[in-house]
């Protein structure tokens, strides 16, 4: 409670350090004297800061995150319009990462010092160290300019007529109209900023699960589970994978945190409208209230992630007590 | 040899290697991905000092023959304005990586200095420090940098500043729970029973002991400092034109997509920079981290760390 009150503070605080004036970045080439009068007493801007501030968390109990002033709509209708874009994304990304990044750990931690484990390493390595905006902008290049395989930017084809709106989710949401073209469409405008923020988060998952795998492969346990005569993939799910689950949970964390912040750039590539796209947009435009109501939306699911990964540590991990 | 040897006093860097092991030593150079990274870091350095004499063309000066694809006359291709792309990624590389150092020793400093209070004081300054650091962590660091850079005006020093912001808490993490770790061990116990005051044995025993793991985090957050800065300046937030910089060259090439060369170049860059500085953060790790020998994965460090305190 006291984390959210002080990120409140702090993006208020950060958008109050604005030394150029909001109204003139919104009103365009010519603002007058009375628009610009307008536009402080419209958004309350030349009340005394202590009251804007109170006036600002009074409104967001509420549910209120005030008026953008760049698409003059409230800025929590903004976000739920682009939470699911920027959500679907994500959990590409996550799922999927997921998948690869705890399969080539273990495989980096079976056969450790060989030949594979070298190779993960200097993929792995590079993962991390590859710009995402430059290998979006590699992606689209090759894939969509010169091989035309997948689509350039966007949710959806624009000939596409978009799914009836369930979750939110493109893919989920034309599998549920029935709609295979759809989903198909959808798809292939995941595939690469997805691909672009799997690879990052595949080589931060995958370095974890090596070295937690690692410290639990020589033990006595495990020893015994093979010298029972348990088949080898018993073996890994059941008694190594297990014992490393806590570590590969508190990567998640890390992971969600980085897809998030990737985001940012990949939508940014791939015209993507997302909150990544929205919080850079309103940004460079000084728009006060959408740049704080983004930075509080994405520090409120940061410290839910961070709970979660907790709850679940205690779920997973029997020697751990909640206090 | 690398920029992190560098930013170490001598005098510590010394003691700190003449008490690692020899056997560790030579593991140092069995690795062949360590020595592709320091080979790589050793380039960009000298690429970043003899600029000015390495660039074939003047990074500045335009030319009526724009966006040529690459050529004998131009290797890397011309941009918009035509000016030489090659040498434009030459001496960038005195922009950029000076500026990833700066960050890194900046939020490193005080990052230590806020972990080493925190850990060493406890009581109300380490909740009001970790609170902070709990705070600041709470934003994706692009997001907060953005808002920093976007509230203070798009500048080099305000990305920076508004990095290091975003970056210290890394380092207060990791020093405060070796701080506490280290302080409970026997022999710092020991040397404070032979009446080393506090302080001293902060000095003596704990301190240098914290640096092991504090470079090995410095490294890798270097190869972190320099994607984004470079993302802060692909956003239009870093560093302005016309100075050469790395992600903006790579922004201007979004604008003239098919010319594949002006992104191409400035990427590869960053790449391979931060490629030669994860090589060696992870060949460090090995070194310094005996425990690492075993699983040396997890990046930085951090969560094993916080799990022991």
């Amino acid at each position: 409670m006291l984390l959210l009150i002080g990120i409140t503070l702090i993006s208020f605080l950060l958008t109050q350090a604005v030394p150029g004036d909001p109204a003139l970045a919104n009103l365009g080439q010519h603002p007058t004297p009375e628009s610009i009068r307008a536009f402080h007493e419209k958004y309350g801007l030349d009340d005394p800061l202590p009251v804007q501030y109170v006036n600002y968390l009074g409104n967001l109990v509420q549910g209120d995150l005030g008026v953008s002033q760049q698409t003059h709509q409230p800025v929590t209708d903004d976000l739920s319009k682009l939470v699911p874009a920027t959500a679907e994304l994500a959990v590409f990304a996550i799922v999927f990462s997921t998948i690869f990044g705890v399969g080539f750990g273990v495989l980096a931690a079976l056969k450790r010092d060989r030949a594979v484990d070298h190779g993960l390493r200097v993929f792995t390595l590079a993962g991390i160290s590859v710009p995402m905006f430059w290998l979006g902008l590699l992606g689209l290049y090759l894939f969509f300019f010169k091989w035309g395989l997948l689509p350039g930017g966007g949710r959806l084809d624009p000939t596409t007529t978009p799914p009836t709106d369930v979750t939110g989710f493109n893919t989920v949401d034309a599998l549920l109209d029935g709609n295979l073209n759809t989903f198909w469409d959808a798809f292939k405008h995941l595939i690469l900023p997805g691909g672009v923020l799997v690879l990052y988060s595949v080589s931060l998952i995958s370095r974890y699960t090596r070295s937690a795998v690692l410290e639990v492969l020589h033990a006595d346990y495990v020893r015994a589970a093979r010298a029972k005569g348990l088949s080898e993939f018993t073996v890994v799910t059941r008694y190594i994978l297990r014992a490393a689950l806590p570590s590969i949970v508190t990567v998640m964390g890390l992971v969600f945190a980085n897809v998030l912040a990737g985001a940012v750039l990949v939508e940014n590539i791939f015209n993507w409208p997302g909150i990544g796209q929205y919080a850079y947009k309103s940004a460079v435009s000084l728009d006060l209230p959408a740049i704080m109501g983004v930075s509080i939306f994405i520090a409120l699911v940061y410290v839910i992630v961070n709970l979660i990964v907790d709850l679940l540590y205690a779920v997973i991990d029997p020697r751990v007590r909640l206090s | 040899m690398s920029a992190v040897d560098a930013a170490l006093p001598p005098s510590r860097l010394r003691r700190f290697k003449r008490s690692r092991s020899r056997s560790a030593a030579r593991s140092w150079w069995r690795q062949p991905t360590m020595l592709i990274g320091l080979t790589i870091a050793a380039i960009w350095i000298v690429v970043a000092i003899f600029a000015p004499l390495l660039a074939p063309h003047d990074p500045l000066a335009q030319d009526f023959a724009i966006t040529q694809a690459p050529s004998g006359a131009h290797p890397f291709g011309t941009d918009e304005l035509g000016r030489d792309i090659l040498s434009r990624v030459l001496v960038a590389a005195r922009n950029s990586l000076p500026l990833a150092v700066l960050l890194v020793l900046c939020a490193g400093t005080l990052g230590t200095t806020l972990g080493v209070v925190a850990g060493y004081v406890g009581g109300w300054v380490d909740g009001l420090i970790m609170r902070l650091a709990d705070l600041f962590s709470a934003f994706p660091a692009i997001v907060l940098a953005m808002v920093v850079t976007a509230s203070l005006g798009p500048s080099t020093r305000n990305a920076v500043l508004a990095l290091v912001t975003v970056t210290w808490p890394i380092y207060a993490r990791v020093v405060r729970s070796l701080v506490l770790s280290i302080g409970q061990a026997e022999y710092v116990q020991a040397f404070r029973l032979h009446g080393a005051s506090a302080r001293r044995a902060m000095w003596k025993e704990v301190l240098p002991n914290v640096m092991g793991p504090i470079i090995v985090l410095a490294t890798i957050y270097l190869a972190d400092a320099l994607l984004l800065l470079a993302g802060l300046s692909f956003l239009g937030l870093g560093t302005q034109p016309p100075t050469p910089e790395w992600g903006s060259m790579i922004s201007v090439g979004t604008q003239y997509f098919q010319n594949w060369w002006m992104a191409t170049f400035p990427g590869l860059a960053i790449f391979s920079a931060a490629l030669a500085f994860n090589f060696i953060g992870d060949g460090l790790r090995d070194v310094f981290d005996p425990q690492s020998q075993i699983g040396s994965g997890a990046r930085g460090g951090s969560e094993s760390v916080e799990e022991d305190a």
